[in-house]
């Protein structure tokens, strides 16, 4: 049960939750965009987040758009998880998708929900990552088209009062042989002590990884190491461990030095299956 | 828009009926069929969307109703295991001994029965993908398994 009050929104169009944010700040209303709720609602039993107000954007059309127009693949942030996988538009998104908790919370949880998330792992990221796509935020200021490459550090680096609209990938992208891997400590259905994504793109491979720090993240630094063919994978390796981009996460899904171990074998064993090995 | 800013009255469609209750904005689906509706066939367990026991049908789709509002589920049908009679994963679950405790098994029925409709030819892989949502304690995965495929056999 959750045991604080708050109000809830539910607009028909972007300009109305945009609006509805904007007034509840004017007055002093902390109010959270809302996809499928799954963490806001595990967190506020817990008492571990407070607000006034969510806006649910999943009644909003571009919101739940799902579709390939223009050579663009466009998804709706409150395109839910289990619909990424029943129409597998992007064989790699459905697969980090499938990664994602279990199939009945997947019919609840959302593209830009999971993007958005408080938790470490966000495995729905990684794909958007690889493929440079475009993120379409609105707010205040109106709506902008920015690639997630520049905007995802960490977490999305959003203004308060936008939320994700869209996210634009580009069709060329999306059928690149590529290579998933998500490791967990006992349990199929549990957080990852690594997940692993690698795409080919012609000789380069590109790299995207969750787990392993405390944030999903695609580093140059690991993917320039990862495409010195003539290096030797395991000084590759190495140089790659030496070189996060954060301190390897140690709780209770694995401590840092199981997910160090982990982490490079599953980089020597995916790296040898998409050509990168020597 | 719809808004719901304080403790309302809501109409939600639970098993084909109109139903109207007063929930607080933050009030649970779960909670608000147990403790409004007296439909405890759904159960409450572990609250936190690990378990699946409160498993519900919203427009058809399997949900955990631990992780959702009340206010939410406005506008779209719900089933619960009160709403299911006389199907054949029911009858399956009984001949195939898929049951001990009872407790898991509506939202093992809810679960199972919309795998069989909206995937009747699902193979074991999709079977697994849809049955790990829930828990058992009792362990009767093997005889849920078979009592599914039953029914995708006939």
């Amino acid at each position: 049960m959750i045991t604080m009050d708050f109000a809830y929104y539910r607009p028909k169009s972007i300009a109305e939750a945009v609006n509805t944010f904007q007034d509840l700040t004017l007055q002093n209303k902390k109010a959270l965009y809302y996809g499928g709720g799954t963490e806001i609602i595990s967190m506020a039993r817990m008492n571990k987040l407070q607000f006034a107000a969510v806006i649910d954007i999943k009644e909003i059309p571009e919101c739940n758009v799902m579709q390939i127009n223009n050579q663009k693949l466009t998804i709706g942030a409150a395109v839910t998880l289990t619909k990424i996988c029943e129409t597998n538009l992007f064989p790699l998104l459905s697969r980090a998708a499938k990664a994602t908790a279990d199939h009945t919370s997947r019919d609840k949880i959302t593209v830009g929900g999971n993007i958005c998330g408080l938790i470490p792992y966000r495995e729905v990221v990684l794909p958007f990552l690889l493929c440079n796509s475009q993120v379409i935020l609105a707010g205040k200021e109106g709506q902008r088209t920015v690639p997630i490459t520049q905007i995802f550090d960490k977490t999305l680096k959003r203004e308060k009062s936008e939320f994700i609209v869209q996210i634009l990938t580009d069709r060329t992208f999306i059928d690149l042989p590529f290579e998933f891997v998500k490791k967990t400590k006992m349990e199929e259905i549990d957080y990852p002590l690594v997940t692993l994504a690698l795409i080919k793109l012609g000789d380069e491979i590109r790299a995207a990884v969750s787990g392993l720090c405390s944030f999903p993240f695609r580093s140059s630094r690991l993917e320039n190491e990862i495409n010195q063919i003539s290096v030797p994978l395991q000084t590759r390796i190495d140089n790659i461990m030496s070189n996060l981009p954060g301190p390897i996460l140690n709780n209770l899904q694995g401590s840092a030095e199981y997910r160090d171990f982990v982490f490079r074998n599953t980089l020597l064993d995916a790296l040898a299956k998409v050509g990168g090995a020597s | 828009m719809f808004q719901v800013l304080s403790k309302s009255l809501i109409e939600l469609e639970v098993n084909g009926e109109i139903k109207s209750i007063v929930v607080r904005p933050a009030d649970t689906l779960l909670f608000a069929l147990r403790e409004q509706l007296g439909l405890t066939g759904t159960k409450d367990a572990c609250g936190n969307g690990d378990c699946a026991a409160c498993t519900v049908l919203v427009d058809g789709w399997p949900v955990k109703s631990c992780l959702m509002l009340a206010v939410e589920a406005v506008g779209h049908k719900i089933t619960t295991i009160e709403g299911l009679k006389d199907i054949p994963i029911q009858k399956a679950f009984l001949d195939k001994f898929a049951l001990q405790c009872g407790y898991c098994t509506p939202a093992f029925i809810i679960n199972s029965h919309a795998l069989v409709t909206i995937h009747p030819d699902a193979n074991d892989e999709v079977i697994k993908e849809w049955l790990q949502s829930n828990l058992c304690r009792c362990t009767s995965y093997e005889e849920i398994k078979e009592a599914v495929k039953w029914v995708l056999g006939q």
